[in-house]
Protein backbone atom coordinates (compact mmCIF):
# COMPACT_ATOMS: atom_id res chain seq x y z
CA UNK A 1 0.00 0.00 0.00
CA UNK A 2 2.69 2.47 1.04
CA UNK A 3 4.56 2.14 -2.28
CA UNK A 4 1.46 2.49 -4.48
CA UNK A 5 0.33 5.83 -5.90
CA UNK A 6 -3.42 5.84 -5.12
CA UNK A 7 -4.07 8.59 -7.67
CA UNK A 8 -2.51 6.54 -10.51
CA UNK A 9 -4.95 3.67 -9.83
CA UNK A 10 -7.79 6.22 -9.69
CA UNK A 11 -6.65 7.70 -13.01
CA UNK A 12 -7.53 4.39 -14.68
CA UNK A 13 -11.22 5.12 -14.12
CA UNK A 14 -11.28 8.94 -13.82
CA UNK A 15 -9.48 11.29 -16.20
CA UNK A 16 -6.22 12.68 -14.72
CA UNK A 17 -7.38 16.11 -15.88
CA UNK A 18 -10.46 15.79 -13.65
CA UNK A 19 -8.29 14.92 -10.63
CA UNK A 20 -5.96 17.85 -11.38
CA UNK A 21 -9.00 20.10 -11.84
CA UNK A 22 -10.26 19.04 -8.41
CA UNK A 23 -6.97 20.08 -6.78
CA UNK A 24 -7.06 23.43 -8.59
CA UNK A 25 -10.67 23.89 -7.46
CA UNK A 26 -9.58 23.26 -3.84
CA UNK A 27 -6.80 25.84 -4.22
CA UNK A 28 -9.41 28.26 -5.57
CA UNK A 29 -11.63 27.60 -2.54
CA UNK A 30 -8.72 28.40 -0.19
CA UNK A 31 -8.06 31.71 -1.96
CA UNK A 32 -11.75 32.70 -2.06
CA UNK A 33 -12.36 31.65 1.58
CA UNK A 34 -9.29 33.51 2.82
CA UNK A 35 -10.07 36.72 0.89
CA UNK A 36 -13.71 36.74 2.01
CA UNK A 37 -12.62 36.10 5.60
CA UNK A 38 -10.03 38.91 5.41
CA UNK A 39 -12.71 41.32 4.17
CA UNK A 40 -15.28 40.24 6.75
CA UNK A 41 -13.03 39.80 9.81
CA UNK A 42 -10.81 42.77 8.85
CA UNK A 43 -7.69 40.77 9.77
CA UNK A 44 -5.39 42.71 7.45
CA UNK A 45 -6.77 46.05 8.64
CA UNK A 46 -6.04 44.98 12.22
CA UNK A 47 -2.45 44.05 11.37
CA UNK A 48 -1.81 47.34 9.57
CA UNK A 49 -3.33 49.38 12.39
CA UNK A 50 -1.26 47.44 14.92
CA UNK A 51 1.90 48.01 12.85
CA UNK A 52 1.17 51.77 12.77
CA UNK A 53 0.69 51.87 16.56
CA UNK A 54 3.91 49.90 17.08
CA UNK A 55 5.81 52.31 14.83
CA UNK A 56 4.60 55.30 16.85
CA UNK A 57 5.57 53.61 20.15
CA UNK A 58 8.94 52.31 18.90
CA UNK A 59 11.96 53.29 20.96
CA UNK A 60 14.34 52.81 18.05
CA UNK A 61 14.07 52.26 14.33
CA UNK A 62 15.12 48.89 12.98
CA UNK A 63 17.33 48.67 9.90
CA UNK A 64 16.52 46.31 7.03
CA UNK A 65 19.22 43.90 8.23
CA UNK A 66 17.80 43.79 11.76
CA UNK A 67 14.26 43.33 10.47
CA UNK A 68 15.37 40.49 8.19
CA UNK A 69 17.21 38.85 11.06
CA UNK A 70 14.14 39.07 13.34
CA UNK A 71 11.88 37.68 10.59
CA UNK A 72 14.28 34.80 9.85
CA UNK A 73 14.59 33.94 13.56
CA UNK A 74 10.79 34.01 13.85
CA UNK A 75 10.39 31.71 10.85
CA UNK A 76 12.94 29.21 12.20
CA UNK A 77 11.97 29.36 15.89
CA UNK A 78 8.36 30.48 16.23
CA UNK A 79 6.82 29.23 13.01
CA UNK A 80 8.81 26.10 12.05
CA UNK A 81 8.76 24.67 15.58
CA UNK A 82 5.63 26.46 16.93
CA UNK A 83 7.62 27.77 19.91
CA UNK A 84 4.58 29.71 21.10
CA UNK A 85 3.12 26.48 22.48
CA UNK A 86 6.08 26.06 24.87
CA UNK A 87 7.77 22.77 25.64
CA UNK A 88 5.35 19.90 26.00
CA UNK A 89 2.94 17.46 24.41
CA UNK A 90 0.83 20.16 22.79
CA UNK A 91 3.80 21.42 20.79
CA UNK A 92 4.90 17.90 19.77
CA UNK A 93 1.37 17.06 18.59
CA UNK A 94 1.10 20.35 16.68
CA UNK A 95 4.48 19.96 14.98
CA UNK A 96 3.65 16.36 14.03
CA UNK A 97 0.27 17.33 12.62
CA UNK A 98 1.65 20.43 10.87
CA UNK A 99 4.52 18.69 9.07
CA UNK A 100 2.34 15.64 8.37
CA UNK A 101 -0.23 17.88 6.67
CA UNK A 102 2.42 19.74 4.66
CA UNK A 103 3.96 16.45 3.47
CA UNK A 104 0.51 15.02 2.68
CA UNK A 105 -0.54 18.04 0.62
CA UNK A 106 2.79 18.50 -1.21
CA UNK A 107 2.95 14.79 -2.05
CA UNK A 108 -0.68 14.90 -3.26
CA UNK A 109 0.13 17.74 -5.68
CA UNK A 110 3.31 15.99 -6.93
CA UNK A 111 1.57 12.62 -7.37
CA UNK A 112 -1.49 14.08 -9.12
CA UNK A 113 0.31 16.50 -11.44
CA UNK A 114 3.42 14.40 -12.07
CA UNK A 115 2.46 10.78 -11.96
CA UNK A 116 -1.13 10.14 -13.04
CA UNK A 117 -0.54 10.09 -16.81
CA UNK A 118 -0.13 6.91 -18.83
CA UNK A 119 3.35 5.41 -18.76
CA UNK A 120 4.45 7.26 -15.63
CA UNK A 121 5.26 5.55 -12.35
CA UNK A 122 5.64 7.50 -9.17
CA UNK A 123 8.94 7.06 -7.29
CA UNK A 124 8.40 5.15 -4.04
CA UNK A 125 9.70 8.11 -2.06
CA UNK A 126 6.70 10.28 -3.04
CA UNK A 127 4.12 7.59 -2.32
CA UNK A 128 5.84 7.01 1.03
CA UNK A 129 5.80 10.75 1.80
CA UNK A 130 2.04 10.83 1.02
CA UNK A 131 1.29 7.91 3.36
CA UNK A 132 3.71 8.97 6.13
CA UNK A 133 2.32 12.53 5.97
CA UNK A 134 -1.23 11.22 6.39
CA UNK A 135 -0.18 8.96 9.28
CA UNK A 136 1.64 11.85 11.02
CA UNK A 137 -1.44 14.04 10.59
CA UNK A 138 -3.58 11.32 12.15
CA UNK A 139 -1.22 10.72 15.10
CA UNK A 140 -0.77 14.44 15.91
CA UNK A 141 -4.42 15.27 15.19
CA UNK A 142 -6.05 12.46 17.19
CA UNK A 143 -3.63 13.02 20.08
CA UNK A 144 -4.69 16.67 20.11
CA UNK A 145 -8.38 15.89 19.60
CA UNK A 146 -8.68 13.20 22.27
CA UNK A 147 -6.37 14.43 25.02
CA UNK A 148 -4.72 17.84 24.50
CA UNK A 149 -7.53 20.02 23.20
CA UNK A 150 -8.15 22.88 25.62
CA UNK A 151 -11.86 21.98 25.84
CA UNK A 152 -10.87 18.57 27.21
CA UNK A 153 -7.71 19.47 29.17
CA UNK A 154 -8.65 22.80 30.78
CA UNK A 155 -12.45 22.90 30.49
CA UNK A 156 -13.12 19.19 31.24
CA UNK A 157 -15.55 18.73 28.38
CA UNK A 158 -15.81 15.17 26.98
CA UNK A 159 -13.77 14.49 23.84
CA UNK A 160 -16.91 13.75 21.80
CA UNK A 161 -18.41 17.23 22.31
CA UNK A 162 -18.20 18.87 18.88
CA UNK A 163 -18.31 22.65 18.38
CA UNK A 164 -17.80 24.96 15.41
CA UNK A 165 -14.11 25.44 16.28
CA UNK A 166 -13.60 21.74 15.50
CA UNK A 167 -14.46 22.16 11.82
CA UNK A 168 -10.84 22.54 10.73
CA UNK A 169 -9.24 19.78 12.82
CA UNK A 170 -12.05 17.28 12.23
CA UNK A 171 -12.14 17.91 8.47
CA UNK A 172 -8.34 17.55 8.33
CA UNK A 173 -8.46 14.31 10.32
CA UNK A 174 -11.26 13.02 8.11
CA UNK A 175 -9.14 13.78 5.01
CA UNK A 176 -6.08 11.96 6.33
CA UNK A 177 -8.03 9.00 7.76
CA UNK A 178 -10.30 8.42 4.76
CA UNK A 179 -7.35 8.99 2.39
CA UNK A 180 -5.39 6.22 4.11
CA UNK A 181 -8.42 3.92 4.20
CA UNK A 182 -9.09 4.57 0.50
CA UNK A 183 -5.46 3.82 -0.39
CA UNK A 184 -5.53 0.60 1.68
CA UNK A 185 -8.79 -0.80 0.30
CA UNK A 186 -7.96 0.22 -3.26
CA UNK A 187 -4.56 -1.51 -3.11
CA UNK A 188 -6.02 -4.62 -1.45
CA UNK A 189 -8.64 -5.03 -4.21
CA UNK A 190 -11.75 -4.22 -2.12
CA UNK A 191 -13.44 -2.12 -4.80
CA UNK A 192 -16.64 -1.39 -2.83
CA UNK A 193 -14.89 -0.13 0.30
CA UNK A 194 -12.32 1.62 -1.89
CA UNK A 195 -15.07 3.66 -3.61
CA UNK A 196 -16.82 4.32 -0.31
CA UNK A 197 -13.68 5.83 1.23
CA UNK A 198 -12.90 7.69 -2.00
CA UNK A 199 -16.29 9.43 -1.79
CA UNK A 200 -15.65 10.21 1.91
CA UNK A 201 -12.13 11.46 1.04
CA UNK A 202 -13.52 13.80 -1.62
CA UNK A 203 -16.30 15.01 0.70
CA UNK A 204 -13.92 15.73 3.58
CA UNK A 205 -11.61 17.66 1.22
CA UNK A 206 -14.53 19.78 0.04
CA UNK A 207 -15.53 20.46 3.68
CA UNK A 208 -11.93 21.29 4.68
CA UNK A 209 -11.17 23.66 1.80
CA UNK A 210 -14.71 24.92 1.30
CA UNK A 211 -15.03 25.76 4.98
CA UNK A 212 -12.06 28.14 5.15
CA UNK A 213 -14.34 31.11 5.87
CA UNK A 214 -15.92 29.42 8.89
CA UNK A 215 -13.00 27.35 10.17
CA UNK A 216 -9.60 27.91 11.77
CA UNK A 217 -7.89 27.30 8.42
CA UNK A 218 -6.77 30.95 8.22
CA UNK A 219 -4.68 30.57 11.40
CA UNK A 220 -2.01 29.09 9.12
CA UNK A 221 -1.76 32.49 7.48
CA UNK A 222 -2.31 35.00 10.28
CA UNK A 223 -0.46 33.20 13.10
CA UNK A 224 2.95 33.50 11.36
CA UNK A 225 2.11 37.16 10.62
CA UNK A 226 1.25 37.77 14.28
CA UNK A 227 4.48 36.07 15.43
CA UNK A 228 6.57 38.28 13.12
CA UNK A 229 4.76 41.41 14.30
CA UNK A 230 5.23 40.42 17.97
CA UNK A 231 8.97 39.83 17.59
CA UNK A 232 9.48 43.04 15.57
CA UNK A 233 7.67 44.91 18.36
CA UNK A 234 10.00 43.32 20.94
CA UNK A 235 13.04 44.32 18.88
CA UNK A 236 12.04 47.96 18.29
CA UNK A 237 11.11 48.50 21.96
CA UNK A 238 7.38 49.13 21.45
CA UNK A 239 6.56 45.62 22.78
CA UNK A 240 2.79 46.23 22.49
CA UNK A 241 3.22 48.40 25.61
CA UNK A 242 4.51 45.41 27.61
CA UNK A 243 7.28 45.99 30.17
CA UNK A 244 10.80 44.88 29.25
CA UNK A 245 12.15 41.53 30.43
CA UNK A 246 12.97 41.69 34.13
CA UNK A 247 16.53 42.27 35.23
CA UNK A 248 16.26 40.02 38.25
CA UNK A 249 17.71 41.12 41.58
CA UNK A 250 19.01 38.20 43.65
CA UNK A 251 16.72 38.87 46.60
CA UNK A 252 13.72 38.06 44.43
CA UNK A 253 14.21 34.41 45.30
CA UNK A 254 13.51 31.27 43.37
CA UNK A 255 11.44 31.08 40.24
CA UNK A 256 8.49 28.76 39.94
CA UNK A 257 7.43 26.14 37.44
CA UNK A 258 4.18 26.66 35.58
CA UNK A 259 1.71 23.80 35.95
CA UNK A 260 -0.51 22.41 33.22
CA UNK A 261 -3.92 24.12 33.12
CA UNK A 262 -6.01 21.17 34.29
CA UNK A 263 -7.32 22.12 37.73
CA UNK A 264 -10.98 22.27 36.77
CA UNK B 1 -13.53 47.58 32.08
CA UNK B 2 -13.26 43.82 32.22
CA UNK B 3 -10.58 41.67 30.67
CA UNK B 4 -10.36 41.27 26.91
CA UNK B 5 -8.25 39.00 24.72
CA UNK B 6 -5.99 39.85 21.77
CA UNK B 7 -7.00 37.06 19.39
CA UNK B 8 -3.76 37.08 17.42
CA UNK B 9 -1.73 36.44 20.57
CA UNK B 10 -3.98 33.86 22.26
CA UNK B 11 -3.24 30.23 21.46
CA UNK B 12 -6.05 28.73 23.52
CA UNK B 13 -3.79 27.12 26.15
CA UNK B 14 -6.40 27.35 28.94
CA UNK B 15 -4.26 28.94 31.68
CA UNK B 16 -6.77 31.79 32.10
CA UNK B 17 -9.65 29.31 32.21
CA UNK B 18 -7.78 27.44 34.93
CA UNK B 19 -7.01 30.42 37.13
CA UNK B 20 -10.07 32.69 36.84
CA UNK B 21 -11.61 32.94 40.35
CA UNK B 22 -14.99 33.88 38.88
CA UNK B 23 -14.94 31.09 36.29
CA UNK B 24 -15.76 33.55 33.53
CA UNK B 25 -12.74 33.01 31.28
CA UNK B 26 -13.71 30.26 28.87
CA UNK B 27 -12.85 28.97 25.43
CA UNK B 28 -14.83 30.41 22.55
CA UNK B 29 -16.78 27.75 20.67
CA UNK B 30 -16.20 29.30 17.26
CA UNK B 31 -12.48 30.01 17.26
CA UNK B 32 -11.12 28.07 20.27
CA UNK B 33 -9.54 31.15 21.84
CA UNK B 34 -10.06 32.54 25.33
CA UNK B 35 -13.01 34.82 25.93
CA UNK B 36 -14.54 36.55 28.94
CA UNK B 37 -18.09 35.15 28.89
CA UNK B 38 -19.46 37.47 31.58
CA UNK B 39 -17.67 40.84 31.54
CA UNK B 40 -20.03 42.28 34.20
CA UNK B 41 -18.80 39.71 36.71
CA UNK B 42 -15.09 40.40 36.15
CA UNK B 43 -13.34 41.74 39.25
CA UNK B 44 -10.38 42.90 37.19
CA UNK B 45 -8.23 40.88 39.58
CA UNK B 46 -5.48 40.48 36.94
CA UNK B 47 -5.11 36.72 37.63
CA UNK B 48 -5.63 35.77 33.97
CA UNK B 49 -3.61 38.76 32.75
CA UNK B 50 -0.61 37.54 34.77
CA UNK B 51 -1.12 33.86 34.02
CA UNK B 52 -1.28 34.25 30.24
CA UNK B 53 2.02 32.97 28.80
CA UNK B 54 1.43 34.91 25.57
CA UNK B 55 0.43 38.25 27.13
CA UNK B 56 -2.79 38.01 25.19
CA UNK B 57 -5.10 39.39 27.90
CA UNK B 58 -5.43 43.05 28.78
CA UNK B 59 -7.54 45.03 31.23
CA UNK B 60 -7.90 48.66 32.21
CA UNK B 61 -5.82 49.56 35.26
CA UNK B 62 -7.48 50.71 38.48
CA UNK B 63 -8.31 54.40 38.44
CA UNK B 64 -6.47 55.04 41.72
CA UNK B 65 -3.06 54.55 40.14
CA UNK B 66 -3.67 55.25 36.47
CA UNK B 67 -6.20 57.70 35.08
CA UNK B 68 -8.20 57.04 31.94
CA UNK B 69 -6.54 56.84 28.58
CA UNK B 70 -3.56 54.92 29.92
CA UNK B 71 -2.18 51.45 29.29
CA UNK B 72 -1.22 49.07 32.09
CA UNK B 73 0.46 45.89 31.00
CA UNK B 74 2.11 43.12 32.93
CA UNK B 75 4.74 40.50 32.14
CA UNK B 76 5.00 37.51 34.46
CA UNK B 77 8.26 35.55 34.20
CA UNK B 78 7.67 32.64 36.52
CA UNK B 79 11.08 31.09 35.88
CA UNK B 80 12.65 34.28 37.28
CA UNK B 81 9.99 34.74 39.96
CA UNK B 82 9.15 38.25 38.72
CA UNK B 83 6.15 40.34 37.78
CA UNK B 84 6.95 43.43 35.72
CA UNK B 85 4.51 46.26 35.12
CA UNK B 86 4.52 49.07 32.61
CA UNK B 87 2.15 51.98 32.96
CA UNK B 88 1.92 54.31 30.03
CA UNK B 89 0.01 57.49 30.82
CA UNK B 90 -1.98 59.37 28.24
CA UNK B 91 0.63 62.14 28.09
CA UNK B 92 3.23 59.56 27.04
CA UNK B 93 4.98 59.22 30.41
CA UNK B 94 5.90 55.63 31.18
CA UNK B 95 6.70 53.93 34.49
CA UNK B 96 8.26 50.47 34.81
CA UNK B 97 8.09 48.35 37.97
CA UNK B 98 9.48 44.92 38.81
CA UNK B 99 8.22 42.93 41.81
CA UNK B 100 8.85 39.41 43.09
CA UNK B 101 6.04 36.88 42.70
CA UNK B 102 6.82 35.80 46.26
CA UNK B 103 9.73 36.26 48.63
CA UNK B 104 8.86 33.05 50.52
CA UNK B 105 9.84 29.58 49.36
CA UNK B 106 7.27 28.50 46.78
CA UNK B 107 4.57 26.22 48.19
CA UNK B 108 5.42 26.74 51.87
CA UNK B 109 2.22 28.64 52.74
CA UNK B 110 -0.21 26.67 50.62
CA UNK B 111 -2.64 24.93 53.02
CA UNK B 112 -2.40 21.14 52.76
CA UNK B 113 -6.17 20.57 52.77
CA UNK B 114 -5.84 16.99 51.58
CA UNK B 115 -3.95 16.16 54.77
CA UNK B 116 -6.62 17.70 57.06
CA UNK B 117 -9.42 15.80 58.80
CA UNK B 118 -12.20 14.67 56.50
CA UNK B 119 -15.54 16.36 57.42
CA UNK B 120 -18.40 14.08 58.49
CA UNK B 121 -21.92 14.16 56.98
CA UNK B 122 -23.22 16.64 59.57
CA UNK B 123 -20.40 19.05 58.86
CA UNK B 124 -20.86 18.69 55.11
CA UNK B 125 -24.60 19.46 55.37
CA UNK B 126 -24.06 22.30 57.86
CA UNK B 127 -24.33 25.98 56.90
CA UNK B 128 -20.84 26.46 58.34
CA UNK B 129 -17.91 26.51 55.95
CA UNK B 130 -14.76 24.43 56.38
CA UNK B 131 -12.93 25.26 59.69
CA UNK B 132 -15.79 27.54 60.80
CA UNK B 133 -16.37 28.82 63.46
CA UNK B 134 -12.85 28.22 64.86
CA UNK B 135 -11.18 29.39 61.67
CA UNK B 136 -12.86 32.79 61.98
CA UNK B 137 -11.07 33.54 65.28
CA UNK B 138 -14.13 35.28 66.75
CA UNK B 139 -14.54 33.28 69.98
CA UNK B 140 -18.11 32.24 69.22
CA UNK B 141 -19.52 35.73 68.59
CA UNK B 142 -19.06 38.53 66.11
CA UNK B 143 -16.51 41.17 67.09
CA UNK B 144 -17.94 44.50 68.19
CA UNK B 145 -16.52 47.98 68.48
CA UNK B 146 -17.74 49.97 71.54
CA UNK B 147 -19.40 53.24 70.55
CA UNK B 148 -17.29 55.23 73.00
CA UNK B 149 -14.22 54.37 70.96
CA UNK B 150 -15.68 55.96 67.81
CA UNK B 151 -13.99 59.02 66.48
CA UNK B 152 -15.84 62.15 67.54
CA UNK B 153 -18.07 63.70 64.94
CA UNK B 154 -18.83 60.41 63.21
CA UNK B 155 -22.36 59.14 63.87
CA UNK B 156 -23.93 55.86 62.84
Amino acid sequence: MISINPYAALAETISPLAIQGFILAMLGLIVIGTVVQMIHHKNVTYFFNNAKKAKLAAERELGIGEKTSVILKTVVHDIATTAELGAGKRRVAHVMGMYGTILFWVASVVLVFGYTGTGTTAPTIWTMIWHVGAIMTCVGGYWFWLFLRVDVLAEAHPWYRIIKADLFVLALLACATTGLAWSYFQSSGSAGLGYLFLVLFITSNIVLFGGVYWSKFAHMIYKPGAAIQKNLAEADGSRDNLPPLADVPKQFGLGIKREQPKHY
Amino acid sequence: MSTFVYMTRCDGCGHCVDICPSDIMHIDENIRRAVNIEPNFCWECYSCVKACPNHAIDVRGYADFAPMGHSVRVRREEEKGTISWKIKFRNGTTKDFVSPITTKPWGKFIPKLAEGEKPNDNEINSQMLYTEPNGLNIDGKLPSVPKDTFKKGVYY
